[in-house]
């Protein structure tokens, strides 16, 4: 680093993740964070500040400027190009400590939670993993993060006192995803040597995998849900139709992935995704905190149950309490009805 | 070839329920379980043995309780088992934890270094994923946290091809070792205890280390002194205001139904045609 840095302004640091280029949109989720907590510590004198490792990505600053960066601190290497724990956590540690950031805020993606923990550990200081809520402690002055524990049957609200920078990771679709302002929003690139060599570093990538298709439950508009009530894998065709007809996609608990019925990627929940659908229709879903915490935000939960004291029923803006293996079948009979009429 | 396995003990968090008078977590009956992706972790280190040979160790940081938790480690197959305990390691967070079974790792690594050390990808009452990236920091080993498969290792070369879990798909790593690993359910499937592991764990007590010995871990760097974290407050989510509900054996099927869907056309929510909407793939 041959800049003197001015610490003059607290500074709020997000780190921009990226993959091939395109940024992964938590990225922006915790930019529109950071600004909520400048202002909730004292408006304009915190600096939001993006850090944005890779190679070959310096037109991703942009972006970052207009969700709301003040400055960009560009780490640009070849050995950067794909994820690395070791070269990416060396280079954002030691920016840390150079520049001294007050919070620093990661995605709590595959990589995020990679790299946070060991950020962390380089510069000896606190992390809060899968935070569903920032806020400013108002006598304390420092950050409180919100986290589900035990499974999702407690929240915590956790403080790091004396230790910094404050990190904490968030799961993508936590927090809403913020207004751009307007093209040509503008601010400082700051590039910044990482001095690592190749040589040095003990993993390097062999090859890729590619996964199917890649389920985005995350974005998905209309979710159709199914825990243990379904039964047996027969329910899970049951949800398909429903899903095929709805245009949605099919999501499960817990206990169905272990039991292999489905994929993981399938599962919503603590242990899972969170999602914000704009219709989550859950059946024979008992309503476990473990799922509720990855559904609660959905604009319109309907649940399908037979018991009627089950807790799903709580968070439900529309309960029916019926047999699923009869209530699904109806709603797809009186679907096909309406949409016969509507389209002639 | 030696592998070290941190394991740790925690409440079956499928069984913790919340008092609904008093909204706080009820403990007591909750059954102690390993963390089911550790006993994976111990899994692979005993089929690494049955292949190479050589020894596995387990350690765990926990009340004296979490003995037990050991003792089922060398029916599966360990062949020693450290216990860490000690009141001044409680209430450590994850930093200072790591720093705990870092340090014990290094020192049973004085006499005998490891190859491997393994752990779960996280534990199920935490969910943090912290204390192996931790650990491994500490250690300045390389970490492949989410590995679900060693494609292939050899212990002469000390290299090793991993695969991990990623959100793109599966990305397969060179490794030098010793590595830390944090593992993925897949990694290994749990076979049935033999019968010789349960003769010598029904006799086999752990070794207990405490904050001084045979090791002194640094006071400043343990427990609550040595954490960054406090939690300010814990507290059971909030419950919404519940909605309406209808109910088949009162109504009828075909009302309560078409009711509802009535409701999901005037909210907006099925505007979506059909025709056009991605489809779901899942059961290809």
């Amino acid at each position: 680093m041959t800049e003197t840095p001015d610490l003059g302004a607290p500074r709020i640091w997000v780190l921009i993740e990226q993959d091939a280029g395109q940024v992964h949109p938590v990225s922006w989720e915790l930019l529109g964070a950071a600004r909520r907590l400048a202002s909730e510590l004292d408006g304009e004198a915190t600096c939001v500040e993006a850090v944005l490792p890779g190679y070959g990505v310096r037109h991703l600053a942009a972006e970052a400027f207009r969700y709301g960066a003040s400055r960009v601190y560009l780490l640009e290497d070849p050995v950067l190009a794909l994820y690395r724990n070791l070269p990416y956590a060396l280079g954002v540690s030691r920016l840390a400590q150079t520049y001294r950031p007050e919070i620093l805020l990661i995605g709590a993606t595959t990589l995020g939670r990679d790299l946070a923990s060991t950020i962390a550990t380089q510069l000896e200081t606190g992390l809060t993993a899968d935070c569903t809520e920032l806020t400013i402690d108002p006598k304390l002055r420092i950050l409180a993060a919100t986290r589900p524990t035990f499974g999702g049957n407690l929240m915590a609200t956790i403080l790091c006192r004396k230790h910094r920078p404050q990190m904490a990771t968030v799961r993508p679709r936590v927090l809403p995803l913020p207004e751009a302002l307007p093209r040509g929003a503008t601010g400082e690139i700051l590039a910044v040597e990482l001095d690592l060599r190749e040589a040095d570093l003990p993993v390097r990538r062999l090859r890729l995998i590619p996964g199917a298709e890649r389920l985005n439950l995350e974005h998905a508009q209309v979710i159709v849900a199914g825990g243990r009530g379904l039964g047996g894998p027969d329910g899970l065709t049951l949800l398909r139709q429903l899903a095929d007809l709805l245009g949605g996609i099919v999501a499960v608990t817990r206990p169905l992935v272990d039991a292999g019925w489905i994929s993981a990627d399938h599962q919503v929940g603590q242990t899972g995704k969170t999602v914000r659908p704009k219709l989550y229709i859950a059946a024979g879903i008992s309503g476990a905190v473990q799922h509720r915490v990855g559904m609660g935000d959905a604009n319109l939960i309907l649940a399908i149950n037979r018991d009627p004291e089950a807790p799903i029923f709580q968070i439900a803006h529309l309960g029916i309490v019926g047999d699923l293996h009869e209530v699904i079948p109806e709603l797809i009979r009186q679907l096909q009805t309406l949409r016969a009429g509507d389209s002639p | 070839m030696h592998t070290i396995v941190a394991i740790k003990q925690v409440p079956d968090t499928t069984h913790v329920r919340i008092d609904p008078e008093t909204g706080t977590l009820i403990r007591e009956g909750v059954p102690a379980v390993i963390n089911p992706y550790d006993r994976h972790a111990l899994e692979m280190a005993i089929r690494l043995k049955e292949r190479f040979g050589g020894t596995v160790t387990v350690l765990t940081m926990g009340p004296p309780k979490a003995a037990e938790a050991l003792v089922e480690c060398v029916e599966q197959g360990a062949d020693r088992a450290i216990l860490l305990s000690d009141r001044k390691f409680g209430g450590a967070d994850t930093l200072a934890t790591a720093y705990v079974i870092a340090h014990a790792i290094a020192a049973i690594q004085v006499e005998d270094p490891a190859d491997l050390l393994l752990f779960g990808k996280q534990a199920i009452d935490g969910d943090t994923a912290q204390v192996g990236p931790g650990v491994a920091t500490r250690l300045a080993v390389p970490l492949i946290t989410y590995a679900m498969r060693i494609e292939s290792l050899d212990p002469a070369t000390r290299t090793a091809i991993i695969h991990r879990r990623i959100e793109q798909g599966i990305e397969v790593l060179e490794t030098t070792l010793p590595a830390l690993l944090t593992v993925e359910k897949e990694i290994a499937t749990i076979a049935r205890a033999p019968l010789p592991n349960l003769v010598r764990a029904a006799h086999y007590r752990p070794e207990t280390w405490d904050a001084t010995t045979p090791v002194p871990f640094d006071p400043a760097r343990i427990g609550i002194k040595g954490s960054a974290t406090i939690v300010s407050k814990a507290f059971t989510p909030p419950r919404k205001e519940p909605g309406e509900r209808m109910s088949v054996a009162e109504s009828g099927l075909t009302r309560v139904v078409g009711q509802a869907l009535q409701r999901l056309v005037t909210a907006g929510v099925l505007s979506s045609a059909p025709a056009t909407a991605p489809r779901d793939e899942s059961n290809a």
